[in-house]
């Protein structure tokens, strides 16, 4: 080896470290001026003015607890006790939470000694510990309260209404009627609601305890109650799951049985004639181009909302994709299984059936339980699209802004149900085809 | 064994014949049960769908052209306005993109720590990698739709909910499959950098990322070929983008037609051109590392 040639490999060799060392730094700035452009495209330093905080805390602090209403109609001057305030949540007729006491005057303790009394003539008197005792009078529309001019950044108050947020509870007060928020942790009513015989019962007094409703034994009666809980439910949200992974099953399948025998026409060694092939690829293009954000669209007008629309959305996208993946996995089939049954004398279908399908049924298999799993996700965001299964519970709880421990709960399950469909299609690929794959 | 086979030649091919025979019937029972099983559920779980679906099956299948028919012969008649809407759409079809192409990123380097901390003989710490990987099993999980409305509520409407929603998601499933790649992974260039006193970021580095990039960089690529799909999903319930403005030409109903076929064709040629793109460099990363 001469000097020269050496002098040029050095050459070489240093040109390549250079042009390595670019790219080591090159990648990591496009990224970061990539990243820097999208921070003004997307506007984030609005976004700080922009994003609730209120919202971000109320949701937090709702969706693991719940409040109780204590409501009095100034007109009437009834009390109502309901949870969160719904019609459902209601206490039936002579019952109270135990914090509440009293009859002539109403005494609401919060806890803390936090106090509220509701007096006749439609007064109120807050007892706040640190602070002197406030009372309202409510008069026609207006209030007229006892508060001091200067007030501390927790008593919101104007002519109208005031509105006082401590640690302990909320309370509202305008001419028409005054509130108390009581908060506690948990999901209220999740069992039963309050006009169950089976309120407040435990499990094992239901269970081994005597009778509690003379007409239905205790087994099936709490779980009929807790079945049609009018405020959660149970049973429409067990539909509702039903319905979404309805959607994944009949999308996916359904897809796999209509692209199978397209995928014969799509690959090579079984379709000879070029138009055919084409076209049939061209059409799982298509199909998969679409997406299933405009074929559920599509669908939605033809078939209405429901789980079918979704199914079918599934379907028509899915037939594109695994046509692609079938016809690759044809094509890459062993020809010598195929001459082989091909040498006993079988004919074409035979051929197929026995020389190709079995190569090709474990790779098939492995991508339809794949998808059987990423369409249950697929099928909860269509549902909210198309009108169907838990995505349509989910964004009508998120819509109200209101009940978030229902958004929670339906989280949760939506976590649960995509994490249930991962690992059954896990067992399945297990069971079908062996655990090496 | 010696024995058996000498007991009389003619008995022993009976037997054998007969339990294959009995084999065969009882894989074609089984096999056939399971097809028989297969068709009830497809059958049940058509009707049922069809049951609860607003519309029947057999009743909008004649309709389900009406749709794109009203559309498209609007778009025809309007034709010389489809190029001005294709560019006043246009900055949406670039949100979208962005959408994809961030949260692509981000998800790709959140996958690549949780793979990473969660493959054995990798981890920084060796107890925590099941935590990982119920962390990424979890990311996995959410749909990005949970996430996004949630966000939509707290931060209002726009791309950045979909954006951190499709993040979120990307990183677990790219976790997941990142560790499948890294699981793989050759140590021996792990030990000869420990004994240089190299840290646990510089060993992933140089030790690492080199052994397993082609395999990461082509499935982010497949990953954001699925990502453009949903951040045009996603706009469609309020974060944004294509999704966003198609909702709303759609709400228009008839008259606004060219609107959405605008936005359909835009839509359409996006996500063909990504997946031919992203197939070809794909193709060329695999390639590469077969020779």
């Amino acid at each position: 080896m001469t000097a020269i040639d050496l002098n040029q490999t050095k050459f070489a060799a240093e040109k390549l470290f250079q042009r390595k060392r670019l790219v080591a730094f090159g990648i990591p700035a496009v990224i970061a001026l990539y990243l820097a452009y999208i921070f003004f495209a997307f506007d984030l330093p609005g976004l700080a003015q922009r994003a609730s905080m209120d919202n971000a805390v109320k949701l937090a602090s709702d969706s693991w607890s719940h409040k109780v209403h204590v409501t009095r109609d100034n007109r009437s001057g009834e009390v109502s006790y309901a949870v969160e305030g719904e019609r459902k949540g209601r206490y039936p007729e002579g019952q109270r939470p135990d914090w509440v006491s009293g009859d002539e005057v109403t005494t609401i303790d919060l806890g803390g000694d936090h106090i509220v009394r509701y007096l006749p003539q439609n007064r109120t008197e807050i007892d706040i510990p640190g602070f002197p005792l406030i009372e309202v009078q409510a008069e026609g529309r207006s209030l007229t309260s006892n508060l001091p001019e200067d007030l501390p950044d927790w008593i919101s108050a104007s002519s109208r209404r005031i509105g006082i947020t401590t640690p302990e509870g909320r309370i509202t007060l305008t001419g028409a009627r005054t509130e108390v928020f009581n908060y506690f942790p948990g999901w209220e009513l999740f069992w039963f609601t309050l006009d169950s015989p089976y309120h407040g019962e435990g499990l094992g007094s239901i269970l081994f305890g005597k009778q509690i409703d003379p007409t239905r034994s205790n087994v099936a009666g709490a779980l009929s109650d807790w079945w049609n809980n009018p405020m959660w439910r149970h049973r429409d949200v067990a539909w509702a799951i039903g319905e979404t992974i309805l959607m994944a099953f009949l999308g996916t399948m359904g897809a796999a049985i209509i692209a199978l025998p397209l995928a014969f026409l799509a690959a090579k060694r079984f379709s000879p004639l070029m138009q055919i092939r084409a076209s049939t690829r061209r059409l799982f293009d298509f199909v998969r181009g679409v997406d299933a954000l405009i074929w559920t669209v599509v669908l939605a007008r033809a078939f209405g909302p429901g789980p079918l629309t979704g199914a079918l959305a599934i379907l028509i996208t899915d037939t594109g994709t695994f046509g692609k993946i079938f016809s690759e996995a044809l094509e890459n089939a062993d020809q010598k299984q195929i001459e082989g049954v091909s040498s006993t004398g079988a004919k074409p279908l035979q051929r197929y059936r026995f020389g190709v399908i079995p190569q090709v049924v474990p790779v098939l298999l492995a991508q339809i339980l794949y998808f059987l799993e990423s369409n249950t996700r697929s099928a909860t965001i269509i549902g909210a699209i198309t009108g169907g299964g838990i995505g349509l519970m989910l964004t009508q709880a998120i819509q109200t802004q209101k009940d978030w421990e229902e958004v929670a709960y339906y989280i949760v399950l939506i976590i649960l149900m995509v994490m249930f469909m991962d690992w059954f299609s896990g067992w399945l690929r297990g069971r079908l085809i062996g655990r090496s794959q | 064994m010696a024995d058996v086979s000498l007991s009389g030649a003619s008995l022993g091919v009976d037997s054998i014949q007969s339990s294959y025979l009995a084999q065969v019937q009882r894989r074609r029972l089984y096999g056939g049960l399971t097809l028989l099983i297969f068709i009830v559920l497809m059958v049940s779980g058509f009707t049922i769908a069809d049951d609860r679906n607003a519309g029947g099956f057999w009743n909008g299948l004649h309709q389900v052209g009406d749709y794109p028919t009203d559309v498209l012969s609007e778009a025809w008649e309007q034709r010389a306005d489809l190029p001005g809407l294709v560019v006043k759409y246009f900055p949406a079809l670039v949100e979208t993109v962005n959408i994809a192409a961030v949260s692509t990123l981000i998800g790709a380097i959140g996958g690549l720590f949780l793979s990473l901390l969660g493959t054995r003989g990798l981890a920084k710490w060796p107890r925590l990698i099941l935590l990982f990987r119920r962390l990424s099993d979890i990311m996995r999980a959410v749909p990005e739709i949970v996430v996004a409305l949630v966000l939509i509520f707290v931060l209002g409407g726009g791309p950045v909910p979909a954006m951190i929603a499709i993040a979120i998601h990307t990183a677990g499933s790219l976790g997941k499959m990142f560790s499948e790649v890294s699981e793989n992974a050759d140590l021996k260039p792990l030990e000869g950098l420990e004994s240089t006193g190299a840290t646990w970021f510089k060993r992933m580095l140089i030790g690492i990322l080199p052994q397993v990039a082609p395999n990461y960089v082509s499935y982010t690529l497949l990953r954001f070929e699925i990502n453009i799909r949903a951040s045009a999903i996603l706009g469609f319930v309020g974060a944004g983008g294509l999704g966003y403005e198609l909702r709303n030409a759609m709400a228009w109903g008839p008259g606004r037609f060219d609107e959405a076929a605008a936005i359909f064709i835009l839509l359409f040629g996006t996500i063909v051109f990504f997946d031919q793109v992203s197939s070809r460099y794909r193709n060329r990363l695999t390639e590469g590392q077969a020779q």
